[in-house]
């Protein structure tokens, strides 16, 4: 029979990768929230790309861009597992906090690639480059942080209601409004070459934002997922 | 030596009452079969067992060595399986059963993971995708993802469904092989399943 020697880490990062072998083999997620991103990309740039916005507007449609490219996406982890009748299989082998680390960091990790793709189409196409890149890169980071994990606990509460999809973007907005406010913030300054004090305010809403939000969302999501 | 205690269990669904007063104690080498029509909620009952359903009222109590175990206290000696619970269609039987094995804090050797799959009849078929099996092999494979952590407490809804005749009789080698040493909760409507077990408790009547 099989050993039992096997650490919370290790368990947590088993949901990981499993979350992510299942996404190489469907695709289903990182089609959803690259096309969005790409087909957005492209209607701003074209919209709005010859107006010479400002750039407080174009840290603000950065924003918007990588926050509906989410929406689209990232409630899947959990659905996926409600619909296909595999989360009872979850919930009766590991502890809450395992899927939720599991899954936060599996949505993260999505977020990252889909940054990754983003970040140089949006400068190429709107013609803004970051004038700080630490404190930029830092602003990218941090809000993917808060938004993974704000984002796999509402997912968790809507996979169990109908009408997922427009329910799981009306839920995240507020809760994931001084997400926004903060790294819209820090992405101006960034972009208008402040200097770090001039983002120290809104760097620190972000730091503590991520911090209540994980830790809370952890705390709650046995409570969410179980029943 | 685990004992499993239902008390005064009750469970309405707004003013609809599905049972009331249950009362069972069940101890490790000891089985049960739980009859009764459709909806007289068989399923619902399991799932309180199983801690993913709260009781309108009264109390489950599970205890390992006299020892009172929480959910997160018996979960690792639990295993189900049932028509409403599957693996993951995109990885492949040998995937299922090593994440399932490694969430459970299991670490399987390829020989552990050959033999559970002999015992249930996919000797060969590792590699094969879960979404790739009929629906009697995926029945089989839940089995293998259920035995894969050894449990003490097996719970069976409809435990030969979508199994031809050498799947059932598998499945009748192997919960009897657990009998001596596991509590065994069958739902069933099947008779000859009843035999499976030491006792019958019936629903709905």
């Amino acid at each position: 029979m099989p050993t039992r020697s096997i650490s919370w880490v290790s368990k947590t990062l088993a949901v990981t990768r499993k979350d992510i072998v299942s996404e190489f083999r469907t695709r289903y997620a990182i089609n959803a929230i690259v096309m969005f991103a790409l087909v957005t990309l492209t209607v701003i740039s074209f919209s709005i790309g010859l107006l010479s916005p400002s750039k407080e507007i174009l840290s603000a449609l950065f924003w918007v861009i990588l926050f509906f490219a989410s929406m689209s996406g990232l409630a899947q982890a959990f659905i996926k597992e409600e619909e296909t009748g595999t989360a009872m299989i979850l919930r009766l082998s590991c502890e809450g906090s395992i899927v939720f680390f599991g899954k936060m960091l599996f949505n993260f990790l999505l977020l990252l690639t889909l940054s990754i793709l983003v970040v140089p189409l949006f400068i190429v196409f709107l013609k803004v480059v970051p004038t700080d890149w630490v404190l930029f890169i830092g602003a990218v980071l941090m809000g993917l942080i808060g938004l993974s994990g704000a984002t796999t606990i509402i997912a968790a509460i809507v996979s169990k209601a109908s009408v997922q999809g427009a329910l799981f973007t009306v839920l995240s907005f507020p809760v994931l409004l001084p997400l926004l406010v903060a790294v819209i913030e820090i992405t101006t300054v960034s972009f208008t070459g402040g200097t770090f004090a001039d983002a120290s305010a809104p760097l620190q809403l972000l730091v503590a934002y991520d911090v209540i939000m994980i830790t809370l969302s952890s705390m709650l999501f046995d409570f969410v997922w179980r029943l | 030596m685990f004992e499993l205690e239902l008390k005064n269990v009750s469970k309405y669904f707004g003013a609809r009452k599905v049972f009331e007063n249950i009362n069972l104690d069940l101890k490790s080498g000891q089985s049960l079969a739980v009859a009764g029509p459709n909806g007289s909620g068989k399923t619902t009952l399991l799932r309180i067992i199983i801690g993913l359903t709260i009781p309108t009222g009264g109390e489950v109590l599970f205890s390992k060595e006299k020892q009172k175990l929480d959910f997160d206290g018996y979960r690792p000696f639990l295993s189900l399986v049932g028509p409403y619970l599957s693996l993951y269609g995109s990885l492949t039987a040998r995937e299922n059963l090593k994440f399932i094995s490694k969430v459970n804090g299991l670490v399987p050797s390829e020989e552990d993971i050959e033999k559970i799959l002999a015992q249930v009849g996919l000797e060969g078929r590792g590699n094969d995708y879960f979404s790739d099996f009929s629906s009697g092999m995926q029945q089989r494979l839940k089995y293998a993802a259920a035995l894969i952590k050894n449990p003490s407490i097996l719970i069976l809804d409809e435990p030969t469904s979508n199994l031809d005749d050498e799947g059932k009789k598998r499945v009748f080698d192997i919960i009897n092989s657990y009998r001596p040493d596991s509590i065994i909760i069958i739902a069933t409507n099947e008779k000859e399943e009843y035999s499976l077990a030491d006792s019958i408790y019936k629903l709905g009547e």
